[in-house]
């Protein structure tokens, strides 16, 4: 298989690379011809006892998750999964899900990859092991890259314990309001994991130890939610399901300090990671929304839709686009892999 | 003065730095007092927390502002000198060891705490800050910073971001790593750029990521914000003892299956307890091959449900004997003999040298035996820490550097270690870094091609490789002299290179 993938690199053309293509949608234009990703698929190792499992890039999430909760543990990161989304998409596109804020995001988890060069190298970088400080975090610069930079085979990732108890509570509140409890109760030691807020309603998740679970829950009121909606309600949030994401208008993702008051800008929001995600329905002006994101010391990317001629992502200093470059130069120095795909610079 | 672009071949020539002129062009930007340049007062710098190398470097640079961080990264730039960024020194691998033709780069004026938000649970502070000094910041609001080293007293903020320097709660709380969401920091050409930021991610690659753990070879950290977390309500530690070292690696693993993240996991063996009970009286089982430390935090239901699962996963797993901290100074005394392991070291034997490799948890016990191994093969005694529940292993080899022939067999030894994590499935360094020390044993994890690209990614930050040369990642041609000495299954390992 690899040596197919090295065949297709060598004749140095742009390539799109793709596992299950359930994020299409996500990044710049799309360009090249697709170099499919799931042929080379399947779990590598999986050692409950080491929480490490190592895994192909075209190998589904959902193989890989059932695989772990056989075994009763997860990927706390929660990457989307869009339908059919294979790990080396997931690890490449670099989206965590609602736990994200409290759990630490999919990078965090990435222990480390072997990745093809755009030189049809293979490297490897990082281990199966927790802590690795030896050479450069090469694993972590690859995910969420987008591909541009190489074709990640195999990822080994950090796994966890799923815990055993787990509660979602609901509050009817303002938006301020909601914000102003999600900081409060996130500096507490209350085992609170996921958190949303839309139309007036707060929704949170607790999750961990039972006892400590039922201390929250009593401790902070709200009504509670059935075990089976919460799923609903969270899964609807990671695999963008719920009826916020549904029609055709942009959908907007500002990336801000939890903290950030409120942003005043026209169309619907929801927020998630305790007020550090908040997505913004509708047709806004590009430039409005990266200013007032920028301003709330965060950026905006526009996750889905919308007129991507003026970029998906807040555009870089040029100090940092300099060293993107170079980057993108060094591990792919004939620009082969999904040109354009993060900035129409490379 | 002109320099070629860094390369994986051969290391940068700095020999025609202007001395005169460089110093000449720093003593204009700095204070009298921010400039050392005399031989007495290089001195101090010559080393870090790893005196076994040293160097005197050309000048010591202390700024105190941003601005003349800048400044003197152009100056020496412009002069075609190598910089050395330096925290508090507390480093364990002579990542600090300064260049004889270079510029220290001490960061250590730099000390304000600039900001603690309680709301956002963040901190912005200077480089030179020292870790503890964040949490003894943040204690009154009921948050502290996670990561803790053992040198937190002493070492600085811009050192652990420079090191990705972990802790004894790593397992569950992460390396620095997953605790800091921003640094600041100056390129090679001058310019001032942020990785990451407030939110929880940032547009383009993760170069924050990238930044961390760089070991000083990519940019000079100015500012730093990390992330606060609620301090736990409460804290209780198991001290377990085992008859049999791998029975007391199986305990690890087994805690591990039973789906429990301790906050803490750490390992001691015999001879490591021998050396700390007399100095610190933690109360530690002395007829025990190995104790376990096992603790668990949050709150109190948490805390209770939590030991209880440890402890029965401990008497199956065949400890000997089990206690449990019933009182915070207990839990305190506990972890004050696994924290004193390093001093202690330092009290039985005039020197000692620490390891720092990381392997699969599985395998602790056998590395265990195989140090046992190599004692008799060294001659030398060694005694053993481990973050048990993150694999990684502070073997304390013995020796003394005024007997001929020590510090030799001592370097072998380690090396020989090294050697193993990686063959374990592990790595040379889990959290000291590669610094000078051990960047012979990268030849042994990575083939040319990784340190190619390692080497690429220096150069996009700095090309023409001026900020701490010479380690971390190895040359070709270093690997290449290194590989003479070791073959790998009978391949070797850079065959494109011509042996010198």
């Amino acid at each position: 298989m690899i040596d197919e993938f090295r065949a297709r690199i060598l004749e140095r053309k742009p390539l799109r690379l793709r596992g299950g293509g359930s994020k299409d949608f996500y990044g710049g234009p799309l360009a090249g011809d697709v170099l499919d990703t799931r042929s080379h698929a399947g779990i590598v190792s999986y050692e409950p006892t080491e929480l490490v499992v190592t895994a192909r890039c075209g190998t589904p999430l959902a193989e890989l998750e059932s695989a772990l909760a056989a075994r009763r543990q997860f990927l706390a990161c929660e990457p989307p999964r869009f339908g059919n989304a294979t790990v080396g998409g997931a690890v490449a596109a670099g989206l965590s899900g609602p736990r994200r804020a409290a759990v630490g995001s999919l990078r965090d988890y990435v222990l480390g990859v072997r990745i093809m060069d755009g030189e049809g190298r293979v490297l490897r970088f990082g281990g199966e092991v927790m802590k690795n400080v030896a050479g450069f975090d090469v694993s972590r610069l690859m995910t969420g890259s987008l591909g541009t930079l190489g074709l990640i085979l195999d990822v080994s990732l950090k796994v966890l314990p799923l815990p055993a108890g787990d509660a979602s509570l609901r509050f009817e509140m303002p938006q301020d309001k909601a914000l102003e409890a999600m900081n409060r109760w996130a500096g507490q030691p209350l085992p609170l994991v996921a958190s949303c807020w839309q139309d007036g309603v707060l929704s949170i998740r607790l999750s961990g130890a039972q006892a400590a679970v039922a201390a929250a829950c009593k401790k902070l009121g709200g009504e509670s939610l059935a075990a089976a909606a919460a799923d609903e309600f969270w899964n609807g949030l990671r695999e963008q399901g719920a009826a916020f994401f549904a029609g055709d208008a942009p959908l907007w993702r500002l990336s801000v300090p939890s903290v950030a008051p409120p942003l005043e800008l026209p169309g619907e929001q929801l927020l998630e990671w305790g007020g550090a995600q908040r997505w913004l329905r509708g047709d806004g002006d590009a430039a409005q929304l990266r200013e007032a994101a920028a301003r709330a010391g965060g950026h905006a990317t526009l996750f889905h839709g919308g007129d991507k001629t003026g970029g998906v992502f807040a555009p870089l200093q040029p100090a940092l686009m300099e060293v993107h470059r170079r980057l993108k130069h060094s591990f792919d120095p004939y620009g082969v892999f999904n040109p354009g795909r993060m900035y129409s610079e490379f | 003065m002109a320099l070629r672009e860094h390369s994986a071949d051969v290391a940068q020539d700095f020999a025609d730095t202007d001395r005169a002129s460089l110093l000449a062009a720093l003593a204009g930007i700095l204070p009298p007092a921010a400039l050392l340049s005399a031989e007495e007062d290089l001195k101090p710098y010559e080393c870090d927390g790893l005196s076994a190398y040293r160097q005197v470097p050309l000048a010591v640079a202390l700024p105190e502002t941003e601005a003349q961080v800048v400044a003197v990264i152009k100056a020496c730039r412009a002069a075609g000198a190598p910089i050395v960024a330096r925290g508090a020194g507390t480093g364990l691998s002579a990542g600090a060891l300064p260049h004889p033709q270079g510029v220290v780069l001490s960061l250590a004026k730099l000390k304000k705490i600039l900001r603690v938000d309680p709301v956002a649970r963040v901190a912005v502070v200077q480089p030179g800050v020292r870790n503890l000094a964040i949490s003894e910041a943040a204690a009154p609001l009921g948050l502290y910073y996670a990561p803790d080293p053992s040198s937190q007293i002493a070492c600085s903020i811009g050192g652990n971001v420079a090191e990705n320097s972990g802790g004894v709660h790593c397992l569950k709380y992460g390396l620095t790593l997953h605790n800091v969401l921003r640094v600041r920091a100056v390129l090679v050409s001058g310019d001032i750029v942020e990785f990451g930021n407030h939110a929880l991610d940032a547009p383009g690659y993760d170069l924050l990521a990238v930044s961390i753990g760089s070991e000083g070879m990519l940019a000079v950290v100015t500012e730093v914000t990390v992330k606060l977390v609620p301090k736990p309500e409460q804290a209780q530690v198991i001290m377990a003892s085992f008859d049999d070292v791998m029975k007391a690696g199986e305990a690890v693993a087994a805690v591990i299956a039973a789906g429990i993240i301790p906050a803490g996991l750490e390992m001691m063996d015999k001879p490591a307890t021998a050396a700390v009970e007399p100095y610190v009286k933690a109360g530690y089982d002395l007829n025990a091959e190995a104790i376990l430390l096992c603790e668990s935090d949050g709150t109190a239901e948490e805390v209770a449900e939590e030991i209880s699962r440890m402890k029965a996963v401990l008497e199956t797993s065949g400890a000997t004997d089990i206690r449990v901290s019933q009182s915070e100074p207990e839990r305190l005394r506990f972890w004050a003999g696994r924290k004193a392991a390093f001093p202690a070291a330092g009290r039985i034997s005039p020197d000692y040298y620490c390891m720092d490799g990381t392997i699969p948890r599985k395998r602790l016990g056998e590395m265990l035996t195989a140090i046992y191994a190599m004692e008799k093969k060294y001659r030398l005694r060694c005694i053993n820490v481990f973050h048990a529940g993150d694999g990684n292993l502070h073997p304390l080899i013995l020796y003394d550097a005024n007997v001929a022939g020590e510090l030799e067999r001592t370097e072998a030894f380690g090396a020989e270690i090294l050697k193993l994590s990686v063959d374990l499935g592990g790595t040379i360094t889990g959290e000291h870094g590669v610094g000078y020390e051990k960047i012979n044993s990268m030849c042994d994890q990575f083939g040319s091609e990784e340190l190619r690209a390692f080497h690429a990614v220096k150069r996009a930050f700095d090309p023409e490789g001026l900020l701490n040369p010479e380690k971390g990642v190895p040359t070709l041609h270093r690997c290449a002299e290194f590989g003479r000495m070791h073959v790998h299954g009978g391949q070797v390992k850079f065959p494109e290179l011509e042996r010198l």
